[in-house]
């Protein structure tokens, strides 16, 4: 097949898509060699550079979005549809799922201390979690995990983006006790 | 009925009593394996009393600290023997264990909100598409017999007595199985006729039940109480969907 042509097949179909295409579904539907796709894909990454779309690696795969500064007109469009930002509620709530999962919800409450069916109701509804199972124990409660939709809302590759949990270390001043040390250097 | 007195503040200041007592610590610069819990008790507490004050809705979560920090601090008072200390992890270490784990979680979600504001203007084409694996769950004999309970409800009272019409179980299994040739799942209420009949009605049910404990099929759902698809269990024969 013609590079011009795989080109404009992966154009066409990062059109169309609202999910992302990963690099397996591309060789799939091409029939080509990966290699191929790769190099169609950074020279069309690179002529949309002057464009107002860009094509973006999220939650495993590609996708176009538009370019940021365009977002006045996006916002003019669609009105009351821009959904709201997370609360500090609910990002508290998915970082602790997006660690932990899959997770229950008397996990997540373990961590926070208040109460999460509400929040969690939320992340639901916009597609950021999901039911993943339930955890074998008393009561069979149901787990939570993200979804891809998380993944792209954060503008993720993956979950292996994230920094590790133990990085996460804010407490002041003197949280160098044996433990979180060990926790640090142990990596 | 709205009474003036009567308001709620909804204080978002505080996200729980963790974030409040993780305030305090921070605040006021504590080691936070070395808590003076006598002294953190009080601080948390006068917090509290001024929640009550102004009527703070979920102040639950907050006493529910409090009687635990005092439950700590009455152990601290207690003379120590060794018998003592082998009872259990101490919960000093516990609180700051969790405390903790909770700066994590807090900063974390910080790391989220950079994310968030980054992405904030980036649009994606988005259509809600229809996800068939968001069906996982799999219903348990209560979900069954509780979807069996609004099939029945939901259906016609039968206008006369029908005439007895005899099916074999194994028929209906039969039947039921026919059903996934050409799908990938079936909704447990469509294997169910809109007039109410008793005998079909229990036929079928324990048909699924039979199908479900012998491997043959699973019922899943999304939710709990949410509805129930059949899927069938994949066999080498219809492997080929």
């Amino acid at each position: 097949m013609e590079k011009d042509e795989i080109k404009n097949i992966i154009e066409v179909l990062l059109f169309i898509t609202n999910t992302p295409i990963s690099l397996e579904k591309f060789v799939e539907i091409l029939e080509v060699d990966k290699e191929n796709i790769i190099e169609a894909l950074n020279e069309l990454q690179k002529e949309y550079q002057n464009k107002p779309l860009m094509i973006n690696e999220v939650a495993g795969g590609y996708i176009m979005s538009s370019r940021a500064e365009y977002h006045t007109w996006i916002k003019k469009l669609f009105k009351e549809k821009i959904t709201y930002k997370l609360s500090q509620s609910a990002l508290e709530t998915l970082a602790i799922i997006a660690y932990k999962q899959p997770i229950t919800r008397a996990e997540i409450e373990a961590i926070r201390g208040v109460d999460v069916s509400g929040v969690i109701e939320t992340l639901l509804e916009r597609k950021l979690i999901r039911v993943s199972g339930r955890k074998e124990t008393l009561g069979r409660p149901l787990l939570y995990s993200t979804t891809p939709e998380f993944l792209k809302y954060f503008g993720l590759k993956d979950l292996g983006e994230l920094p590790p949990w133990d990085k996460f270390v804010s407490l002041s001043p003197e949280e160098t006790t044996q433990e979180i040390q060990n926790d640090n250097y142990n990596e | 009925m709205e009474s003036v007195c009567q308001y709620n503040v909804k204080l978002d200041i505080f996200e729980g009593p963790m974030d409040l007592l993780l305030y305090l610590v921070e605040k006021n610069d504590i080691d936070i394996y070395d808590i003076n819990i006598s002294e953190i008790t009080r601080e948390f507490l006068e917090y509290v009393e001024i929640m009550k004050f102004i009527n703070l809705d979920s102040i639950g979560e907050f006493l529910i600290m409090a009687a635990r920090l005092m439950e700590i601090k009455a152990k601290t008072l207690l003379p120590r023997t060794e018998e003592k200390q082998e009872e259990g992890p101490d919960p000093r270490e516990e609180l700051a264990r969790q405390l903790v784990e909770y700066s994590k979680c807090k900063e974390a979600a910080k790391l989220l909100k950079a994310y968030q504001e980054r992405q904030k203007d980036i649009f994606y084409r988005d259509m809600p598409l229809f996800n068939f694996d968001e069906y996982i769950i799999e219903a348990s004999l209560y979900d069954l017999i509780e979807a069996f309970r609004r099939v029945i409800s939901r259906a016609e009272p039968a206008i006369k007595e029908l005439i007895f019409e005899e099916i074999p179980i194994e028929t209906k299994i039969r039947e039921i199985l026919s059903l996934f040739q050409n799908r990938s799942y079936v909704e447990f209420e469509e294997l169910f006729p809109t007039v109410f009949n008793k005998y079909i009605f229990i036929v079928t049910f324990l048909a699924v039940l039979e199908l479900i404990r012998t491997r043959q099929i699973s019922a899943r759902q999304r939710e709990s109480f949410g509805k129930i698809r059949l899927f069938r269990i994949a066999t080498t024969e219809n492997n080929n969907v």
